[in-house]
């Protein structure tokens, strides 16, 4: 078994109460389905779309960013565990963020062999 | 935890009225901002691991701490309400000021007053219940938009132009005040006609109907747990949604389709709703006032009481159709009375009352008015006149269910043909 992380990343939107709560819901049962099938190691955190720095140097040399405006901006993470990619890929399916104009970014945990 | 799909939606409801009385009316637009900014990091919070047990506490202190940063930004730059307006020259006393704002039975007040400010006599009706779907059930534009079947544009024009009258009061409406009993009665139109608008409406999702007639409700409740608003109007409003609502679930069959009132299976109403109707309309009986509410209500405890639509007391129907027509006459409550007739009488008579509806043409848009006259003709044994009546009708209805629901009915008229 390898460690993924999955990097979830949607531009930013402007929701209704209503379709707050549904995309919540959404998220939600993913996560469950996961954690059913044993292959969600941490639920990770999402990430505030607002705001964020870029430090550049070692005196502390920053940029703001990366904006909100930003298409595909990282909204939060996950640890999931999985026999390989493909595995990983078919983990996504049925993630509610594809109707959200996001998308998945998979990248291995780096392990020694 | 199994979720509540009004949840958000009656949390942000509750927010925004204390919001709105912390901020002042006028500032209505930075209160919608705070809640929207609430729970949208809740959403995003709790996407993850779930909601937790105690979410309310979670949500008013996540509000009152953006309250309280929006006061000390802006205390210089807005006019908020004057009874927080002097509390807030002192740093120090904005927190307690707040807090005392956000106990709970200050909560539930603020609604009903977020309710009754809603309802302004300068306001048309069409306005106020947008204002109450907007301000008091928390949906968006386009939400409220479809739900009216008008344009987004249309829609926002109409709230904006329902603010500003709003914003010219410098406080939430007050339950003390000597207009409250004109106000109430606005209330009261306001919550029929959105209840009327999950039940009988026009938009073709049957499940966002009915969130439509629980808004509604939980709105009604409130009258009802506030005692001087809890007149028997009051009960008798609350009466006729809990008993329309319990018949829900035999309105549309598991195929998606329509059913009236003669062809339900009536198993399938809800019996703690009807009970508990039954128990507002007996509360409803008592004071001097009769209203619409009391008629329309003991039309649906009639229907409610019968255990088969043959079995139903129609002589006594139409009696309050006749009463309904003197308090509140409209040609579609004529119509039912015509229908009612058509029980009592036979379908002759029936038909002789559609004929004599007077401005009639009022209906002309209506797809119940040919079905009516489709299905007493049908009764009738005449199948041509009526199949053409339906076909009319079908060709006025508004959504899907509706066209389906009456093409059953043509169907009908060519399976009656043949025998």
């Amino acid at each position: 078994m390898s460690e993924f992380v999955f990097l979830y990343r949607r531009p930013a939107t402007s929701w209704t109460v209503q379709q707050m709560q549904a995309s919540m819901e959404r998220w939600q049962a993913w996560f469950k389905k996961l954690e059913q099938s044993g292959h969600l190691a941490n639920y990770g955190q999402p990430l505030e779309p607002k705001g964020g720095r870029v430090v550049k140097d070692k005196q502390g040399g920053y940029s703001d960013g990366p904006y909100a405006e930003t298409k595909d901006i990282v909204v939060g993470f996950s640890v999931i565990t999985a026999n390989d990619y493909d595995e990983a890929v078919a983990l996504t399916i049925d993630h509610p963020i594809f109707d959200q104009n996001g998308l998945i970014e998979i990248r291995p945990i780096f392990k020694m062999s | 935890m199994k979720l509540d799909s009004a949840l958000f939606r009656r949390e942000a409801a509750r927010l925004l009225a204390t919001l709105t009385r912390a901020f002042g009316v006028a500032n209505l637009a930075v209160a919608e901002d705070v809640v929207q900014d609430t729970l949208a990091s809740a959403f995003e919070a709790w996407s993850y691991q779930g909601v937790p047990p105690h979410y309310a506490a979670v949500l008013t202190t996540a509000a009152k701490n953006r309250a309280l940063d929006v006061f000390r930004r802006e205390r210089t730059a807005r006019k908020f309400a004057p009874e927080v307006g002097r509390l807030i020259e002192s740093e120090w006393a904005i927190g307690p000021a707040l807090d005392a704002m956000f106990l709970p039975d200050a909560l539930k007040d603020d609604e009903l007053r977020m309710m009754f400010t809603c309802c302004h006599p300068r306001l048309a009706e069409g306005v106020q219940v947008a204002l109450v779907l907007h301000l008091l059930c928390a949906l968006g534009v386009d939400e409220i938009a479809s739900a009216f079947l008008v344009s987004p544009a249309a829609m926002e024009k109409r709230l904006s132009r329902g603010k500003k009258v709003l914003a010219e009061s410098r406080h939430l409406f007050e339950l003390t005040a000597a207009d409250f009993v004109p106000r109430l009665s606005a209330v009261h139109r306001a919550l029929y006609l959105l209840f009327n608008e999950g039940y009988h409406g026009a938009s073709a999702h049957a499940v966002l109907r009915e969130d439509r007639c629980r808004d509604a409700m939980r709105l009604v409740r409130l009258l009802v747990d506030h005692p001087p608003a809890a007149t028997p109007a009051t009960y008798a409003l609350a009466a006729l949604m809990w008993l329309l609502a319990a018949r829900l679930p035999a309105r549309i069959d598991q195929a998606g389709n329509l059913k009236d009132l003669f062809e339900q299976d009536r198993s399938l109403w809800d019996e703690g709703l009807l009970a508990e109707g039954t128990r507002l309309l007996e509360q409803s009986a008592r004071g001097e006032v009769l209203t619409e509410y009391h008629v329309e209500a003991g039309i649906a405890g009639l229907h409610a009481a019968a255990g088969a639509a043959r079995a139903t007391r129609w002589g006594e129907i139409v009696a309050l159709y006749d009463v309904l027509m003197r308090i509140r006459p409209s040609p579609v409550v004529a119509l039912n009375r015509c229908m009612a007739i058509a029980q009592h009488e036979g379908p002759e008579r029936g038909l002789e009352a559609v004929r004599a509806i007077e401005d009639a043409s009022r209906l002309a848009a209506y797809p119940f008015y040919p079905a009516v006259l489709g299905e007493l003709e049908l009764r009738n044994g005449r199948t041509e006149i009526a199949r053409a009546h339906f076909q009319e009708a079908r060709r006025l209805a508004r959504n899907d269910g509706e066209r389906r629901f009456l093409d059953h009915r043509i169907d009908e008229c060519a399976r009656r043909a043949r025998s």
